[in-house]
């Protein structure tokens, strides 16, 4: 059975296609203005690295905040039971899943069987998501891909206080209008999230072992951050950033 | 979907519950009275949704409540413009947003109803909050009238002699406050029907809350909250029992003739804290297309919580503890086993929470609450963070998601 995926985030789309429990091949892009045509691109691109048809494909399952919006899909299921799917896929010990995205960040406790017993979402605001990092990388004129590894040569990260994102980022500005330098900025910025999520998951009671999942999950520094804050090892897969859309593509398997 | 083609819905026309348009009519007779009284030459008293009302009605003084007034205006989506008003008036966006829109109005005639009916006193009792004292001292001062201020220790564990020897002082001032504000001797006797009514009143809509018992059950809390209007306004007056018969009677009906609330009753849910006035469809159609209903809440049966302290022979008497030991005005302890109690007795498969940002003494221990209920029931639990009239404070994509994905751990049990 062939099953596809799509997650629609706020920043990117994603595509994973499955043969039975067989990863054939994920396509990441922007989703951009339209959620509609970045789902039915994605959907296209995914077919095209992977060598499939459209007509061969059985079940399509949505997910992400653009999750209505994909109307070719047969089922819609949120980010939240996906991540805890796809972080199952990967890897079947895990326990609890973090995902950071774009606009909001969650923390989940699996069950053996990859089902989400219990979760937790960020308030309301940007504080704590991929967003607020790509503003941050906008003041620092730093590239969002390398926050990580700046950060990693902090020895004394600053104090970024403000949960709101703007006022965050001009609390950014004047810290490198006084020349403190970039690395321990973000660092700040790191520890300020990783002291958000950590407030939000801490509530979950995370079981080991962890694994986050989500774009933010590329960033090495959030991670060591948030390895220190929570004090338990953080697990990142390679697919770390499509493990929502093939944990939809694993549940469209059900089908 | 427009409101023509909702009611021209057959199936959601079947679900409409047909008491409601009495409802309505009660509580516009009771408007037009309250905003006719000065005609009349009746009195008019604002007073807060915990407040001990029966003493209001057996001196013939019509009971304002400047809450329900919140409530309207939230439910009309008129809470935004009251709140940025407030906002230009000087206060915090931090306050409570039911006061915030209540005072905005005053000065306006603003909301759904063009302002509310001017009073000619006010009684606070600060059993639910700590808002309402500086609340209630601001349209004091606006409207230049009278103020009481009833105040009721927290029972954080039970409740002391000396508690109710104090609110029972206070009680007897409260009295005299309306003898010298009315120009009447205050009438004890009749103190004693109104509060048999109030009882009579409270036990009938427990009894319309407990329809809620059958599978599937004939009407939802997102109905609890509209016909709830009455037991916080007229409670001690006759109509109110009688509309609650009324209601019982339909309920009753529907049960016989398979009348569900929602279409496909799979899952039964609990809602903690005060709607989301301005959202109440929505959420109403989201839990329903999940196939999901709620069946009952902490906030519509804490009117009739009050029964328990009430001594029918001794009305009077029995007023300071049931005033006092109110379900705001416990502690957090004593709150979550009452959830508990609720989840077993209404058999619901999860607990959905509205983190609301206007009311602290609500809001406080929801996360202690919901730690209880994994612990102790083990079902799965929805924190909501919003607000009661402050569309600002909501959103709807987010909070969607949360559902859903709640949705999906509650059919996964």
């Amino acid at each position: 059975m062939i099953t596809v995926g799509i997650d629609i985030g706020s920043i990117t789309a994603k595509a994973a296609i499955l043969d039975e429990r067989q990863l054939k091949g994920t396509f990441i892009q922007g989703t951009g203005y339209d959620a509609k045509t970045a789902a039915a691109s994605a959907f296209q691109k995914v077919l095209d690295v992977s060598g499939y048809e459209k007509q061969q494909v059985d079940f399509v399952v949505a997910t992400g905040y653009g999750r209505k919006s994909v109307a070719f899909a047969d089922k819609a299921i949120t980010e939240i039971s996906c991540h805890a799917a796809g972080a199952h896929f990967v890897n079947a010990e895990v326990r609890s899943v973090i995902d950071i995205g774009g606009q909001d960040s969650k923390a989940m406790v699996i069950s053996p069987q990859g089902k989400v017993l219990d979760f937790a979402m960020n308030d309301k605001c940007a504080a704590g998501t991929g967003r607020f990092l790509e503003v941050m990388a906008r003041a620092l004129e730093v590239d969002l891909e390398l926050l990580g590894e700046i950060s990693l040569k902090s020895n004394a990260p600053a104090t970024i206080s403000s949960l709101c994102t703007v006022f965050a980022e001009s609390e950014v500005i004047s810290l490198i209008a006084k020349g403190e330098k970039r690395e321990n900025i973000v660092a700040g910025i790191h520890a300020s999230i990783g002291a958000r999520v950590v407030a939000m998951a801490g509530r979950l009671g995370l079981k080991a072992p962890l694994m986050m999942t989500g774009g933010v999950a590329k960033n090495v520094g959030l991670v060591r951050m948030l390895e220190k804050n929570i004090g338990m090892p953080v697990e990142i897969s390679e697919h770390a950033q499509v493990l929502g859309a093939i944990g939809a593509a694993l549940i469209a398997q059900q089908h | 979907m427009t409101d023509q083609n909702r009611s021209s819905d057959p199936d959601r026309e079947k679900r409409k519950i047909k008491s409601a348009k009495k409802m309505k009519e009660i509580m516009t007779e009771y408007y037009i009275e309250a905003k006719t009284a000065e005609q009349t030459g009746k009195k008019v008293a604002w007073i807060t949704s915990g407040g001990p009302v029966e003493p209001l009605i057996a001196m013939d003084v019509i009971p304002v409540y400047p809450e329900n007034h919140g409530a309207m205006i939230g439910a009309s989506k008129m809470g935004v413009d009251l709140c940025e008003k407030a906002e230009q008036m000087g206060y915090s966006r931090d306050l409570c947003s039911y006061a915030m829109a209540d005072i905005a109005c005053a000065p306006i005639n603003g909301g759904p109803i063009g302002g509310l009916p001017r009073p000619d006193m006010l009684v606070c009792c600060n059993n639910i909050c700590g808002t309402v004292l500086k609340w209630y001292e601001v349209q004091a001062r606006y409207f230049n009238v009278p103020l009481f201020i009833l105040d009721t220790p927290i029972c954080h564990t039970g409740f002391s002699k000396e508690a109710k020897e104090y609110v029972k002082r206070q009680l007897a001032e409260y009295f005299e406050f309306l003898e010298e504000n009315t120009g009447r001797k205050f009438d004890f006797d009749r103190l004693e029907e109104v509060g048999k009514l109030s009882l009579e009143g409270q036990k009938m809509w427990q009894a319309v809350l407990d329809t809620t018992l059958n599978k599937p059950s004939p009407m939802s809390a997102f109905d609890a909250f509209i016909h709830l209007a009455l037991i916080v306004t007229l409670r001690g007056t006759q109509s109110t029992v009688d509309y609650y018969k009324m209601l019982l009677d339909e309920m009753t009906e529907r049960v016989k003739n398979g009348i569900s609330a929602v279409p496909n009753e799979r899952y039964r849910l609990l809602w903690d804290n005060i709607p989301i006035w301005f959202k109440t469809r929505w959420l109403s159609d989201k839990f329903a297309s999940l196939d999901a209903c709620l069946v009952a809440d902490t906030y519509t049966s804490s009117w009739s919580g009050m029964m328990t302290y009430i001594d029918e022979h001794n009305f009077m008497d029995s007023l300071a503890e049931t005033y006092t030991r109110i379900y705001l005005n416990i502690g957090v302890d004593e709150m979550a086993q009452n959830v508990l109690k609720m989840i077993d007795k209404y058999d619901v498969n999860g607990v959905v929470l509205h983190s609301n940002r206007s009311c602290k003494p609500y809001s406080l221990g929801q996360y202690d609450t919901q730690r209880i209920i994994q612990e102790k029931a083990g079902l799965p639990t929805l924190m909501i963070e919003a607000d009661i009239v402050d569309e600002r404070n909501f959103s709807e994509s987010q909070i969607e998601t949360r559902i859903d994905a709640f949705m999906e751990v509650v059919a996964s049990r």
